[in-house]
């Protein structure tokens, strides 16, 4: 298999200079991938393909769009009504955004399940974490571009937090703006920055990537493959067809969004223009922040919540060390996987928690739910290490089915 | 594995081919439908929106505009040359052998009134705007207009005379409306 062993003469020249057909058939065709690979193992590919779909109807977007005060509300009203196809493309990247973090979120609580961060794939994790970091400030950068009133709130809010840190906070805040409050100047910054980084985002991807290739995807059994020739087969066309197949069914789900629930995620106060004057009764972000959200607003101190919330994320960057247990794949760990399921729901608690004012059963679900959170990973999951007998483990993907069947020589 | 094959081969034959030939191209001719469906709308988001389009056309009152007079109007971005000709003006652009020029066409072609002349006032070498709307601008060896990039000259009536340019400046299409008032576009 592969195109580099082409005959043909031009492509056997440009091969001997550059072997970039190699390189491909290596990563992308031959490249041996566990055999066992469930549909939870989609979830990478898909969200490379919602990197490129925000990309590319990003730059179309920014083509129409305006980066200034007094246009910016008004230039998404233009590609909303007149820019041929710009309520689709507008749809798409908003919606879009959604779909990406939903495909990454999903991403991430796999790794969680099958133990992908454990070793040796801590530093594919951390580049993970970190193009979630990346995504979380495009998102919201993103966010205040259209101008509107959870636009320029969100923006003040979220920029106010910097005014947490002791000593520089408010004059690193009035940094940030450019000026005394959140204006034409900040929204200038955000849409060059906002454009800048999802390819910090696609390069810190090919980081990403080249760690995986190194040792390979992890599977659902979580275990190191020792005959590759009975546990692996070549990603092409086995996995490029199954990566496919799960394409079509996120972009029907994307669709349907797009064409029958484009606003579903979004907030109507959206489309009333920034007023500076006037502060929205009920400020919430867009639903991918609101378990973060609650975790902020839980801590009944400024400094405090801002550092909860980032310790939320950045507690994920030592979880390699904080999970002793040897076994990755929750499959052999009855403790740890009924564990996992639980902060799996507290996370979604958070989140509803988040969509809510913070007063009365909220404030108090918030709280316990974020003290859920920081004990899941700080002791929890420690202890669970150190005291859980994982079930045994097997050998290889093929040998408990070879075994069962005698000979492995008999097949067919 | 390989006697498995063999049968396989021997029961559905020449049939199983075509079968899964016929289940790729389908599916590749879908795919191809599905690219070129969202292609499209990428493509066509460059071309003019809506509100350009709505101003594709101007109307211009001519009435303060004097004999001898040159005014320059603006419709669809681009400068409109509007010249009130005199009596001798419009004779200079009636009294030459049409056949001779670089791009024949008799002065009565390019009027709708011979004492309003309206053209667009682009070059039609690389685009440039001509000289020849104030008084004071060279406007070339012709009397009409003198484009500053390349050197190309007009004559009173638009009409390409020397230089590189291929055609005379374009004349838009227009209506009046009454007398004094025009519609371009």
């Amino acid at each position: 298999m592969g195109f580099a062993n082409s005959q043909n003469k031009i492509i056997r020249w440009v091969e001997y200079r550059l072997p970039v057909l190699k390189w491909l058939d290596a990563q992308l065709i031959d490249y041996p991938t566990p055999k066992n690979l469930n549909y939870w193992w989609n979830f990478g590919s898909l969200a490379g393909v919602m990197l490129v779909v925000q990309i590319v109807t990003g730059i179309v977007l920014a083509m129409h769009y305006m980066p200034h005060g007094d246009y910016a509300f008004d230039s998404v009203e233009h590609i909303m009504r007149d820019v041929s196809w710009g309520w689709l493309l507008r749809y798409l990247h908003s919606n879009g955004g959604s779909m990406f973090f939903a495909v990454v979120y999903i991403h991430i609580f796999r790794g969680l399940y099958y133990g992908s961060y454990k070793a040796p794939r801590e530093i594919l994790w951390w580049f993970g974490l970190i193009i979630l970091f990346l995504m979380m400030m495009t998102a919201f950068l993103g966010y205040v571009l259209p101008w509107g009133q959870m636009s320029f709130w969100a923006a003040t809010v979220i920029t106010s937090m910097f005014s947490a840190i002791p000593w520089v906070g408010d004059e690193l805040v009035v940094w940030l703006w450019g000026g005394y409050s959140v204006d034409s100047p900040t929204l200038t910054r955000f849409y060059s920055l906002h454009y800048l980084f999802p390819f910090l985002i696609v390069g810190v991807v090919f980081v990403h990537l080249w760690a995986l290739h190194v040792h390979g995807s992890n599977s659902p059994l979580g275990i190191d493959i020792k005959r590759p020739d009975q546990d692996k087969i070549p990603f092409h066309p086995y996995y490029t067809v199954k990566d496919l197949f799960g394409m079509m069914v996120m972009f029907f789900i994307l669709a349907v969004f797009v064409f029958y629930l484009p606003n579903m995620l979004g907030e109507v106060i959206n489309y009333e223009k920034a007023n500076p004057l006037v502060t929205p009764p009920h400020i919430v972000p867009e639903w991918y922040f609101l378990p973060f959200y609650a975790i902020l607003r839980a801590v009944p101190d400024k400094l405090g919540g801002v550092i909860a919330m980032g310790a939320s994320i950045s507690i994920f960057f030592v979880l390699p060390w904080l999970d002793v247990s040897k076994v990755r794949s929750a499959k052999f760990r009855p403790i740890y996987r009924q564990f996992f399921w639980i902060f799996l729901g507290d996370c979604i608690v958070l989140g509803i928690v988040g969509a809510n004012p913070p007063e009365g059963t909220w404030l108090l679900m918030g709280r316990l739910a974020t003290a859920y959170y920081f004990l899941h990973l700080l002791v929890i999951i420690p202890l669970i290490g150190k005291f859980e007998k994982p079930r045994p483990v097997p050998e290889g993907i093929g040998e408990p089915v070879l075994k069962d069947a005698g000979a492995p020589a008999k097949e067919g | 594995m390989a006697e498995s094959v063999s049968s396989d081969a021997s029961t559905d034959g020449a049939e199983g081919e075509t079968r899964r030939d016929f289940l790729y191209l389908a599916a590749g001719a879908m795919g191809v439908a599905a690219v070129a469906g969202i292609a499209w709308p990428l493509f066509d988001q460059m071309n003019p929106s809506a509100d350009v389009l709505a101003l594709a056309s101007a109307e211009i009152d001519l009435s303060p505009i004097e004999l001898g007079q040159r005014v320059t109007a603006k419709w669809r971005g681009k400068p409109v040359f509007i010249d009130h000709r005199g009596p001798e003006v419009i004779e200079k652009a009636r009294d030459v052998e049409v056949e001779d020029l670089p791009d024949p066409e008799p002065d009565a072609a390019r009027v709708q009134k011979p004492e309003w002349l309206i053209l667009v006032g682009i070059c039609t070498h690389l685009g440039c705007v001509p000289f020849g709307q104030k008084d004071s601008d060279p406007r070339g060896d012709y009397g009409g207009w003198f484009c500053p990039c390349h050197g190309s000259h007009y004559d009173t009536s638009g009409r390409i005379r020397k230089g590189p340019a291929p055609r005379n400046l374009e004349v838009p299409e227009y209506i009046f409306l009454d007398d004094t008032t025009i519609r371009i576009g």
